[in-house]
Order: structure tokens, then sequence, then C-alpha cells
């Protein structure tokens, strides 16, 4: 086993990265990432498009298995579990691409969610045991009581798909919590949002941390990163090249360099980018899933 | 988006709206009646779906063929058949091309267990044919359900071809003359199972397909029937919410299965005589047909679904030949018209009772929420 390297010897942590590293074919995607999530903070994931955060959730959550390294959750290893079963463990995440059920109202989707810890199956649902009716009635509650802590409660009843943009993406943080996880990994909530709308999700954000969970946190805007976060880990290429407060990152010249510097470039990858074209596709086709 | 495109869009989010509140209202009026007079409407209804076809309506009846014969050669099982299928493609979202192979083992397993083989009433091989017909489901199921899309379609395609030929060329299963002979379910009393008494296939049917509705309805509506529809919806994520997508795809095709093997079952005990060619791929596609012309995920619509392909081939058997392409025209049509069915899966919202998601005003985040983000933005990201 490898030593722990000198940053990562706090007490008890949630989630640990130990020398991950992720390779396609050749290319890298995460090259030797060590970092760990404390319990009950706010940990901010950030980098440059294709500097893969996007890949690191990935690994977290169990669609790809790390070609190197270590992913423990609470102590237990990740490697080789279903993606079912981490969410179960504890993991729950959104999608940088919103991907909720279009054809379920807001209300199941989230019971979708919460049914992750339940046992129903055929049989049960067919004699309606009372498993399945208790389940049914808590499961239900659950849901409603998530979709007015995201505050969307009032359209619980349309599809995901009639729902305004604003409302889906907090629809997403409502069925990962759903799942009651330990962990609530958010993979760029605020993309599409304005100032105000940022302001909000900020609000949720914390609101959300204050109701007990510990919330790892990919977000390209700045502001809200730096405002909402309690430590930040930085990636560039694959590697992480800083970790720290906000104040201390925002004053990291190699952060400035990788980062800061291309702030604007959310929607435009190429713009005043200057990586290999190549590189640049292979990070954009790694943010989806396979 | 630009303007007119949201502006069309708006139109059509209103137009959804008006119809889910009309929708609601009679919801609302129905649920307002008494629940005797509820009660004693569906029980009028169900006993009219008995009696009045028995009866050979004026137009519904079918002229070259005897129309209550029909409903238990063809519509009986077609109807269930459309049932089944709808669990695996409608309710799970899986394309199953090689629904017919199940059908042909309920048929065969009947027909095994009825003659000479095993001299067993068709009462007592129905369970079995149900349950061989699960296993089936489940031993093509294990191996194949890792494939997606396309790729399980073909492999099902496959499963079915894999059937027929089996059956086609099995001395013990008779081989391309089929099995002969077939034992029809017992009569008594009054009840008659016989080749001039087809009333009571009829009822015997009906209170097959009603009994596998209760029993699809509770699953449908329950943390299953969630499961499948985030499965058809977005199999990654659905995995990724601590849904057991393996699991419960493999019960899909179990409980699909088992529905063709007790249509299969039907059939084999109305028929009493079966052959390989009764299970070509060329029903399978029919039995799809029923599903997406109803509406997939509608239980109700694939009903109407399975009804429809079953009889109206035989309603316009005057067209000879060309009825087939008339069917075939009309299914184009509805395609282009009408993609989502007859009866289309509903929003379920009506289930929900308004009042009990509405008061959360009080939070202010959902006011702050509602007052920004009453532009959509959907073209970003």
């Amino acid at each position: 086993m490898q030593p722990w390297p000198s940053g990562v010897t706090m007490p008890e942590p949630l989630l640990e990265l130990d020398r991950v590293g992720m390779r396609f074919g050749g290319v890298t995607a995460l090259d030797d990432v060590t970092f760990s999530v404390q319990s009950g903070e706010i940990l901010g994931l950030i980098g440059p498009n294709g500097a893969g955060k996007t890949t690191c959730f990935n690994v977290v959550t169990g669609v790809y298995t790390p070609t190197e390294g270590r992913v423990r959750f609470r102590g237990q290893n990740l490697a080789g579990r279903k993606r079912y079963e981490i969410t179960r463990l504890g993991i729950a995440r959104t999608f940088q691409n919103i991907r909720l059920f279009p054809e379920m109202t807001a209300l199941e989707n989230v019971m979708v969610g919460v049914d992750a810890h339940h046992r129903t199956s055929v049989l049960s649902a067919m004699l309606r045991l009372p498993l399945h009716a208790r389940e049914e009635s808590e499961g239900r509650e659950r849901a409603e009581e998530l979709l007015g802590l995201v505050g969307i409660a009032d359209r619980a009843g349309d599809l995901a798909r009639n729902l305004p943009y604003g409302y889906q993406r907090r629809l997403e943080i409502a069925r990962a919590l759903g799942t009651s996880p330990r962990l609530l990994c958010l993979d760029e909530p605020a993309a599409g949002f304005n100032p105000v709308e940022k302001q909000q999700l900020m609000a949720l954000i914390r609101r959300v941390r204050q109701e007990g969970y510990t919330v790892l946190l990919i977000e390209h805007d700045m502001s809200l990163v730096m405002g909402v976060t309690d430590r930040i880990v930085v990636l560039d290429f694959g590697k992480k090249i800083a970790e720290g407060s906000p104040a201390q990152v925002r004053d990291d010249p190699r952060v400035i360099q990788a980062y800061l510097g291309v702030i604007d470039d959310e929607d435009e990858p190429s713009v005043g980018d200057e990586r290999p074209a190549g590189r640049m596709v292979g990070g954009q086709s790694r943010d989806e899933l396979p | 988006m630009s303007p007119l495109a949201s502006e069309v869009r708006e139109v059509i989010v209103g137009l959804n709206d008006s119809r889910r509140e009309r929708r609601m209202a009679w919801a609302d009026r129905w649920n307002r009646q008494p629940k005797a007079f509820r009660i004693s409407l569906v029980v009028l209804l169900i006993a009219a779906l008995y009696v009045v076809p028995l009866t050979k309506p004026p137009l519904i009846n079918t002229p070259h063929v005897d129309f209550v014969s029909l409903l238990g050669t063809s519509v009986v099982p077609f109807v269930l058949m459309a049932l089944g299928l709808n669990v695996v493609v409608g309710l799970a979202g899986l394309l199953d091309l090689g629904y017919v192979g199940f059908y042909a083992v309920g048929a065969y397993v009947i027909g095994v267990l009825t003659t000479q083989h095993a001299n067993l009433p068709w009462l007592v091989a129905l369970p079995f044919a149900v349950l061989i017909a699960m296993a089936f489901g489940v031993v093509l199921g294990a191996p194949t359900l890792r494939l997606r899309g396309d790729y399980l379609a073909i492999v099902t395609l496959g499963f079915g071809e894999i059937i027929r030929i089996s059956a086609q060329n099995f001395e013990w299963l008779g081989a391309s003359e089929g099995i002969s002979g077939i034992k029809r379910p017992a009569s008594f009393g009054p009840v008659k199972f016989s080749a001039l008494e087809n009333r009571w296939y009829w009822v015997f049917g009906l209170t097959l397909i009603l009994l596998v509705v209760f029993l699809l309805r509770r699953v449908e509506h329950s943390r299953v029937g969630r499961a499948w529809t985030a499965i058809r919806e977005d199999e990654d994520a659905a995995e990724l919410m601590g849904v057991p997508t393996f699991k419960f795809k493999l019960w899909a095709f179990a409980i699909g299965a088992s529905v063709g093997g007790l249509a299969g079952a039907f059939y084999a005990g109305k028929n009493i005589t079966i052959y390989p060619a009764d299970f070509q791929i060329a029903n399978s596609i029919l039995f799809l047909a029923a599903v997406v012309l109803g509406g997939p995920g509608n239980m109700w619509g694939v009903i109407v679904g399975g009804f429809a392909i079953a009889y109206l081939p035989e309603r316009f058997r005057f067209l000879q030949d060309k009825r087939y392409l008339v069917f075939g025209i009309a299914l184009v049509i509805m395609m282009i018209f009408r993609p989502q069915g007859l009866l289309p899966r509903r929003q379920r919202a009506a289930e929900l009772t308004r009042a009990a998601l509405l008061p959360d005003a009080s939070d202010p985040l959902a006011e702050e929420a509602a007052d920004a983000t009453v532009a959509e933005r959907r073209d970003d990201a």
C-alpha cells in the first residue's frame, strides 16, 4: 500500500481517493490523484475543461473502475462494486447534462431515489404486502419533503420534462438526496443559471449541508465555488495541482496560471485554451457516461 | 432556441396543461360520485364486456368467421400477449422481437402435457405452461439483458426462431406436424368448452385478462413499476440512483414471458392443434404492433391494440388479399398522426392529490425559485 501523502492525515475522511489513475487507451484522464472529503464539509473540485473533474465523479460513483489506485468510502474500497451498491453505500450524484427520467413526474423521480433502500419487489407488490404499503407511503412522504427542501414542491405532479430548467436542476438534487446519501456529488449544478439563481443555489447547497450531508461540488463559476466551499481541490491535465481553502487556492500561482486565466471559457472550451485539440476532444467525451 | 420555437413550445405546454386540467376535472367528478355508484358502474361495465360480445353485435360482428370463436382463438391470446409484451417493451423499454417464443413455449407445454406424453388435464398443465415460459424468460434474459437496444432486439429475434425451429425438428414435439389432440379445459355443469361451444372460452379468457390486468397494475404502481420506467427513461441514471437495473429487467422479462406462456396455453386449449408455423416471427411483429398501436406503457391502450390487431383483419376479410395491405397502410397512417398510440400513457399526475402538494408556498426558497425561473432556458448547457 502506498504511504499516505502528507495532505490527507485528517481524521476520519468520508471519501478518500488514493493515488487514483484513470487511463482510456493512450489518454490519461486522471493521474495520481489523491484527496479526501471530510464528513460535513463542502469540497469544491475545480479545473479547466477536460481537467478530469467529471471523470473523477465517474470514478467515485462507480461508472468507471480506476485503472490505478483506490477509492475508499467510509473505509470501504469501492473497487468491483456495482453502481447501485455504491449508491446504497451513500454516494449520490447529479449530472452535468441533466439526466432526469423525463416521462416521470417530479415526485416519482425522487421516489426512484428513495427506493434505493427499499426492499419491495414483485411478489410483495403483487400481493400488496404490508412492506409495500409502508415503503410506498414513507417513500412518498420523504419525496415530498425533499421537493420542499429544494423548493419545487409546487410542481411535484408535473412530468420532469415539462419543468423549467432551474426546476430540473433542483429536481436532480432532490432525486440524489432521495437515496439518503452521506456524500452528495454535484456536477456543475449551476450550469446555465443566471446570477440570481446562482445565489439561490448557493443557499440551497448550504442548506443541504445543514441537513447533515457532505457535498462534493464540481463547478466552473468561481464566485459560487469561492462563496460556498470550505476547501477546494484543483485539477489540471488529470493531476491535482492545488488543494486548500478558497483563499489559498485563489492566490496559488499554479491555479491562476492553469485556470483563472481562462475562467471565461466555460461554454466554448477551445477559446483561450492552449492545450492540443485532440486532448480537448477526449476531455469532452469523458464528460459523458459511456 | 429561437423565439418562435419557444413560443410554439409554450403553446404546446399550455395545451398539455389544459388537457391535464380537463382530465383532472373528470377525475374529480368521478371521485366525487358516491362509492356505491362507482362500484356498480364498474361492475356493470365488466358484465357488459362478458355478455355483449357473445350476442355478436351487428356492426362489430365478423361476417366471414364466427365472431365468438374468433374471440377465443385470436382476441384473447392477442390481448394477453399485448399485456405481457407491454411490460417488457412499454414499461421497461426492452425491445423484444422474439416474444412469440414464449407463446410457443406455453402452447407446447400444454401440447406435451395434455397429449399422450403425460395426459394431464388442461387446467393441471396450465401452471406448468406459465412457470416453464417464465423459466425460459429468465434463461433468455440472464445472458442477454446486458445488451441494449438493437442488440437485444436481434438476440431476442434469434430466440424466437430457435424455439420455432426446435419445435419443427424435435420428433417428440411432433416436428412440423405439430401436436394435435390437445385437451380443452375441462367442462363442468353448464360450463362447456368444445368445438361448437365457444362462449365459455370468452368468459374464461376475459377472466384471465382481468386477472392479469389486476396483478400487473399492482406491480406497475409500485417500486417495481417505477424502476421499470426509470430504466426505460435512462438506464445509466437509474442504476446510479440505486436501481438494481439487471434484477428488474430480468423480472420484466420473466413476467412478460409468463403472461406469454399463459396466452400460448389458452391458445392451445382453444385450437387443440398447434403447428410450429403458428409461431413465426411475423407473429412477434404483430404482437409488437398491438403494443405500439395501442400505446406502449398503457395497459388499457395495449388491450385495445391487441383487440384491434386480432380483430380488424377478420372484420375486413371481404377485402380478401388486400386486407393486410390496408392494415399496413392503417398502421403507417397511425404512426404518422398518432405515434404515441391510440391510448397513450397518460401522465399520472391525476393520482396525486393536488391539495397535498401545493401549500409549500410558505417556503421562501420556493417563492424565489418560482420568481426566478419563469423563463425557460433549455438551450444552454
